[in-house]
């Protein structure tokens, strides 16, 4: 399989990344190639393998539900582009 | 041609848990903005997730309650999209291995019982609240709610009308309530659904194009934007056209769902096994464990409603309705000396009309179950008739006091002293001569008129049982 210029720039639309044209190309030259690496898994012999959902055999730890949060808004804020009584800013977003 | 409606629920329910799914967050609602966002909450680098069990508790707890499989191992996974009330530009929700699975609930419309299926209930975090108001160029965003738990439940597309939705919908609640994992607070959002709504040729086994109506939050709006939305859609086949599967958003003002995106730009998630997460596991003792500490819930509730009070089954279920109602209703009986049936008479009837005209919440009645059982008394130990009882019922109502003192006030209390209402009789008999004479001669339907006359010169205290008796003997 490989990776079109299409692809590509469906990819880069959904990441919210500016690709250029000549980018476009580049990406899909190198992404197949990656691509072309990991199918050479596709030879393997997977019959009786459970899917792996994490790599490490641990379970998730759990967490006694209870209040630990102090509120740091201050500090955070000062380190925000833009904040007002208390509210982050962005650009204004209409669905 | 005759349409069918198909519908299919998605219920977004908070959870109620102290703090968040993933940090140690307050989830208190209405706080200062961004008072309990933590780093986790707005997503700084470098910070990771740790699960809340009461979370998972939570959620085990609605499995079992709707008869579901309960998997010990789920997975969470990342659901990404851009938004700015999502601070990693990533969801963490489950997706291919969620903690419920195919459950089932029953419900009744029109007095016909019908289980509809539970595809599945899993865990997410909610995301924060963008603020549009007060702005101009910009966007407000409060990331006080991004990580509060939600379960989200899908339902099979069982349902086949507006009417069958809204029961489905109240059911949940009630369960989520009875349960006490959710407080199941509309207004606040803690409660929410979308609708997946199509319709087919009645008789056709194909499933219609869906469209999807988005965060409805009251059960009067999923009946409207439901029946609305059906209208649309047989409007569009009618006139030759083809229904487009896209978003819709309902408009309350207006009563109409409008298109918020199409398929065309329709979102690409790419879901994927979250890395921060391993798998959940849950033990079959700590399931066992859950299913021990749940509830009565309300179909055993109602059994032993009938069976314990001897209510019948209409009265039983509108009693179980709701957790509130129950207990409501339990410590009215304790307060009235365990009359439950005239207990149930008069919340199922007065209380819920006055409730419901008023547009109370039952826990917010002015009567309070001490009060409707000391009322109840009063009736029963003849202080007051049944039809006196619904004039105090309206003053305890408006002045939250209590039934002795409203009678003591207005002078209620019903007259049994039999010299007294004997004078009332004869003066009745006195100024309707004409009547009584036409009941002695044998015109049996005026006896009804001489008894409303007494009645009205007592001003309704007179004991009926006690009128009927003394104008009976002085009319033979």
């Amino acid at each position: 399989m490989s990776v079109t210029e299409k692809d590509v720039r469906y990819v880069a639309n959904l990441a919210r990344l500016s690709v250029s044209d000549d980018e476009v190309k580049f990406y899909a030259d190198n992404l197949s190639r990656i691509v072309a690496l990991v199918e050479q898994m596709n030879d393997a012999q997977t019959d009786n393998v459970e899917p792996l959902s994490h790599p490490q055999d641990a379970p998730l730890r759990l967490r006694e539900d209870r209040v630990t949060e102090v509120d740091q808004r201050d500090d955070f804020q000062k380190v925000a582009p833009a904040a007002s009584d208390g509210l982050y800013l962005v650009p204004k977003v209409i669905e | 041609m005759e349409w069918e409606t198909v519908i299919g629920l998605e219920i977004h329910c908070q959870l109620a848990t102290d703090s968040k799914i993933f940090s140690g967050s307050s989830t208190a609602f209405g706080s200062e903005p961004n008072s309990q966002a933590s780093a986790v909450d707005i997503a700084l680098p470098g910070v990771l997730p740790v699960m809340n069990l009461d979370a998972a508790r939570m959620a085990v707890k609605f499995g079992l309650a709707v008869d579901a499989t309960i998997n010990e191992r789920s997975v969470f996974a990342r659901k990404n999209y851009f938004y700015p009330d999502l601070p990693k530009g990533y969801q963490i929700s489950q997706f291919e291995e969620p903690i419920v699975t195919e459950g089932r609930l029953s419900i009744t419309v029109d007095d016909k019982d019908k289980v509809i299926g539970i595809t599945r209930a899993h865990l997410e975090e909610d995301a924060g609240k963008s603020l549009h108001e007060g702005f101009v160029d910009e966007t407000g965003i409060d990331l006080n709610r991004a990580g509060t738990p939600l379960i989200e439940i899908v339902s099979e597309p069982d349902m086949r009308s507006a009417a069958e939705a809204v029961a489905y919908m109240r059911k949940i609640h009630a369960l989520v309530r009875y349960l006490e994992i959710s407080d199941g607070n509309m207004q606040e959002g803690s409660f929410r659904c979308d609708a997946n709504v199509s319709i087919r040729p009645k008789g056709e086994k194909e499933l219609g194009t869906r469209a999807e109506i988005k965060n409805i939050n009251s059960f009067r709006f999923v009946e409207k934007a439901i029946n609305h939305e059906v209208e649309r859609q047989i409007d569009i086949l009618e006139d030759g056209g083809e229904v487009v599967q896209e978003t819709r958003l309902y408009d309350a003002n207006k009563d109409e769902t409008r298109s918020m995106r199409s398929k065309e730009d329709a979102h690409d998630y790419r879901y994927f096994p979250d890395p921060d997460l391993p798998p959940m596991i849950l033990s079959k003792e700590f399931i066992e464990e859950v299913k021990e500490s749940l509830p009565e819930l309300p179909e055993a509730k109602r059994e032993r409603f009938m069976e314990q009070y001897e209510l019948d089954e209409k009265d039983a279920a509108a009693l179980t309705a709701t957790r509130e109602t129950a207990a409501y209703f339990e410590k009215t009986v304790e307060a009235c000396n365990g009359d439950a049936k005239t207990s149930a008479n008069w919340i199922n009837g007065e209380l819920a009309s006055y409730l419901n005209r008023n547009n109370v919440e039952l826990e917010d009645s002015p009567v309070n179950p001490k009060a409707l059982g000391g009322l109840i008394e009063r009736i029963n130990d003849k202080t007051i008739s049944n039809k006196i009882g619904k004039t105090v019922f309206e003053s305890m109502w408006k002045n939250g006091s209590s039934a002795d003192d409203v009678i003591e006030q207005q002078g209620l209390k019903q007259i049994t002293d039999s010299g007294a209402i004997e004078k009332i009789v004869d003066d009745v008999l006195a100024s309707n001569a004409d009547q009584a004479q036409q009941y002695r001669d044998g015109n049996e339907k005026v006896f009804g008129f001489l008894v409303g006359q007494v009645m009205q010169a007592s001003k309704g205290k007179a004991n009926p049982a006690q009128v009927n008796e003394l104008l009976k003997a002085k009319l033979s």
